[in-house]
């Protein structure tokens, strides 16, 4: 019956995402290729002194996106800063500095990691017109990247990408804005709160007292899960009732984190103009969506672990409307796109559970990946998996007639290269250096022994791939996680965003090379394959090891 | 000129961040309260519910602890899970255990939760079921599972001194099916369960 009731969610899921994948994807790709203006548009060009007409090199572009990224973690560090001075805040002082820095570099780069309880540190205020603001315009930077990849792709012997003002723009106004729009009304519907009311003071039915808290919640919510960002407005995040009142509201989210990235190769295939191409590349994210999403619901429902066993189920840090099925469709979502939104605590996750969202995690989000983000990624893989295919039988490689060269694969090299790095290195340090490795074990760490290891390497797993979900069992408000959760963040969105840009440079300053019977074709079953393999061996070499150390050895021993 | 450009870039960037913050943060932020506030009240305000009195008791969607100022379980209640957020139920600090499966803590916990409920309960430990001996993801969950709901029936009916069908049968009726049928976990909620069971109590006077 259980089994029933979860292939029956699924199963709706999907038929919403397959609904929406050709109107959304098409809409996306009008976005983002008309050459009009929509009245409120033109208003806005003029406020920010820009010409929508004009194009940008790939230079301009990147420029653009580093200034606007850069701006917005000066912005959002000091509104954190001068959070007593503001209305609305509860009463709340400043963000410490440290943590003000790690919460700025958090939102503006998709993460929304959160260091801090919400409830006791962010007024609404910060909430509303720092962290929510960001929601937006993080994601938006994030397709804008992928667009200038998809136009690299799409354009012969040009030196331009687009205008990345025209398309920042775009993204919030004709996309993200009006769906938020309808999302946060059905979410007000569900029962999650919209309101300015501070905490009210009751006394319950056994004569005690409870804070019931307020908040402008739905607005943040919708784009937070729209935008693929995650980070909750409540410290429980989409476990709390507030955020997340029913299994259907559950069921929205989870729709409304997957429905951007699932049609993102739609608008991918329309602008290269061979839908096929879209279709191949959102075959392979589904199909590791679904792998995952099974393994992750069959260890939560045999429950394995000494302290399962013995509740009886898997029910620590779940909530009773979502159970198992409702919570691991969450958690496989909110891990296989960049949100890091949880409706239930992955740190109390059985020890091979608990490993799956870190797995979603590795594959370098991109099954199907953030806003944007999941997309440039695959499409880097799609290249190596090329490459590797042109080795095995002896060809010059090429995708979409655009030749890979040793220009291309260095660069779609070093981007696989980044988040790796940046987890291994990050956790060794955290354990090498003495003096950091007694205060990660006497202060941050709560679950003694593998499982205080699996925290630490999960948070810089979440930090380097721009998730934001945690072993939420560490306290990472100290200044090494603070600093080096901050400094990861930063590195792994925008170090590949450079590479990526690059990329879409070389891709558009090439010809395209006519399609022979030599030419592996990269919309057939055997090519997503391919990719799909490519995918899961890179990860799986990359982390094997250190996997070993943490939720292998609890789940297996 | 490299200068001036990236001097009139972070130019743009500070007017677009500017009026996005205006935009976004004030507009939309302003436009959904107003919706939430006109159109959906009940919802947008926290889905409020009062007691017999006409006084605000809570939230129908935020658990409550039903125990006295020790923390000992009040028998003439229906007990809400085990809650992590602060000293238990606490709407400011809501929070998992973020406990792991091996945790030894965790581990003496549900055991001693086992036989706690079991001994007030009056039934063996094999029948407590899994909700009740742990903490949820919020810690403000406002449900249990029927099954738990059922298992305290005839404590809550002795300690009222109502006869136990007639619990049984509000139990029965408070059970909230599944979402369309088949989202979710079919569940009862405790506080709504908890009101109906004092108007019942003071309809027998």
């Amino acid at each position: 019956m259980g089994a029933l009731f979860a292939i029956l969610q699924v199963a709706t899921l999907v038929l919403a995402l397959v609904l929406t994948y050709r109107p959304l994807g098409d809409y996306m790709a009008r976005i983002y290729t008309s050459a009009r203006d929509l009245k409120a548009e033109r208003i806005v060009y003029r406020l920010i002194g820009v010409d929508s007409s004009s194009e940008q090199t790939a230079k301009s572009y990147l420029r653009a996106v580093l200034s606007f990224s850069l701006v917005s973690v000066l912005g959002l560090y000091l509104l954190q800063r001068a959070q007593e001075l503001l209305p609305q805040s509860l009463g709340l002082p400043a963000v410490p500095e440290g943590l003000a820095f790690n919460t700025a570099v958090s939102f503006v780069t998709n993460t929304n990691w959160q260091s801090y309880s919400p409830e006791v540190t962010m007024g609404y205020a910060v909430q509303a017109l720092g962290l929510m603001v960001q929601n937006f315009l993080s994601a938006a930077v994030g397709i804008a990247v992928a667009v200038a990849l998809i136009r690299g792709l799409a354009r012969v012997h040009s030196n331009t990408l687009g205008n990345f003002w025209v398309d920042l723009v775009r993204g919030v106004l004709r996309l993200l804005l009006p769906m938020s729009v309808v999302a946060a009304i059905a979410l007000i519907l569900g029962g999650v709160i919209q309101n300015f009311a501070g905490f009210t003071d009751v006394t319950t039915l056994a004569g005690g007292t409870q804070s019931i808290p307020g908040g402008p919640v739905a607005s943040q919510e919708a784009i937070k899960m729209l935008g693929t960002n995650g980070g909750g407005f409540f410290n429980a995040n989409s476990s709390h009732p507030f955020e997340n009142p029913t299994a259907w509201t559950n069921l929205l989210q989870v729709f409304l984190m997957l429905v951007i990235p699932f049609a993102l190769p739609r608008t991918f295939g329309r602008m290269v103009g061979d839908d096929r191409q879209g279709l191949a590349i959102v075959g392979v994210m589904a199909g590791l969506f679904l792998v995952s999403f099974t393994a992750l619901t069959l260890f939560e429902s045999a429950g394995a672990g000494t302290a399962p066993q013995l509740a009886g189920a898997a029910m620590e840090g779940k909530e009773e409307r979502f159970g198992i099925f409702a919570s691991t469709l969450f958690g496989s979502t909110s891990t296989l796109t960049s949100t890091g939104a949880v409706n239930s605590m992955h740190d109390s996750y059985t020890a091979l559970g608990g490993l799956m969202p870190m797995i979603n995690m590795m594959l370098g989000e991109v099954a199907p990946g953030g806003v944007g983000s999941g997309l440039y990624g695959l499409l880097v893989l799609a290249i190596i998996t090329v490459f590797i295919a042109g080795l095995l039988v002896g060809r010059t490689p090429e995708y979409l007639g655009k030749k890979i060269g040793t220009r291309e694969i260095k660069l779609a090299s070093l981007y696989i290269l980044v988040t790796p790095t940046l987890i291994l290195v990050a956790t060794a340090l955290s354990f090498a250096i003495p003096a950091v490795r007694d205060d990660v074990t006497g202060t941050s760490i709560l679950n003694p022994g593998v499982h205080g290891m699996s925290e630490v390497l999960y948070a810089f797993t979440s930090a380097a791939n721009n998730n934001g979900s945690a072993f939420a069992g560490l306290t990472a408000n100290t200044p090494w996680f603070n600093t080096m959760l901050g400094v990861v963040m930063l590195l792994g969105r925008f170090l590949p965003i450079v590479l990526v840009i690059a990329l879409a440079k070389s891709f558009a300053s090439q010809g395209r090379v006519p399609a022979t019977v030599g030419t592996l074709p990269t919309y057939r079953p055997l090519f997503a394959s391919l990719l799909a393999g490519v995918t899961v061996i890179v990860t799986a070499l990359t982390f094997f090891p250190v996997l070993t150390l943490g939720p292998l050895a609890e789940g297996l021993v | 000129m490299s200068l001036r450009s990236s001097t009139r870039t972070a130019l743009v960037s500070v007017r677009t961040l500017l009026l996005f913050t205006l935009v976004l943060g004030v507009g939309y932020t302003g436009v959904i309260t107003a919706v939430g506030q006109l159109a959906l009240p009940a919802q947008a305000d926290g889905s409020l519910v009062t007691g017999a009195d006409g006084r605000v008791v809570g939230s129908s969607l935020i658990g409550q602890s039903f125990t006295d100022a020790d923390g000992a379980a009040l028998p003439q209640y229906f007990q809400s899970r085990p809650s992590a957020a602060g000293d238990g139920y606490d709407g400011a600090s809501s929070s998992g255990s973020n406990l792991g499966p091996e945790n030894a803590d965790l581990i003496a916990s549900i055991a001693e939760r086992k036989t706690e409920i079991a001994q007030r309960e009056g039934v063996s430990e094999s029948e407590v079921p899994a909700d009740a001996v742990t903490a949820s993801a919020s810690g403000l969950d406002p449900h249990i599972s029927p099954a738990y709901a059922r298992l305290q029936v005839n404590r809550v009916a002795e300690s009222r001194g109502i006869p136990a069908s007639e619990v049984e049968q509000l139990v029965r009726a408070s059970i909230q099916s599944r979402d369309l049928g088949y989202l979710g976990e079919e569940s009862v909620n405790v506080l709504q369960l908890n009101l109906e069971l004092d108007q019942l109590a003071a309809r027998k006077g």
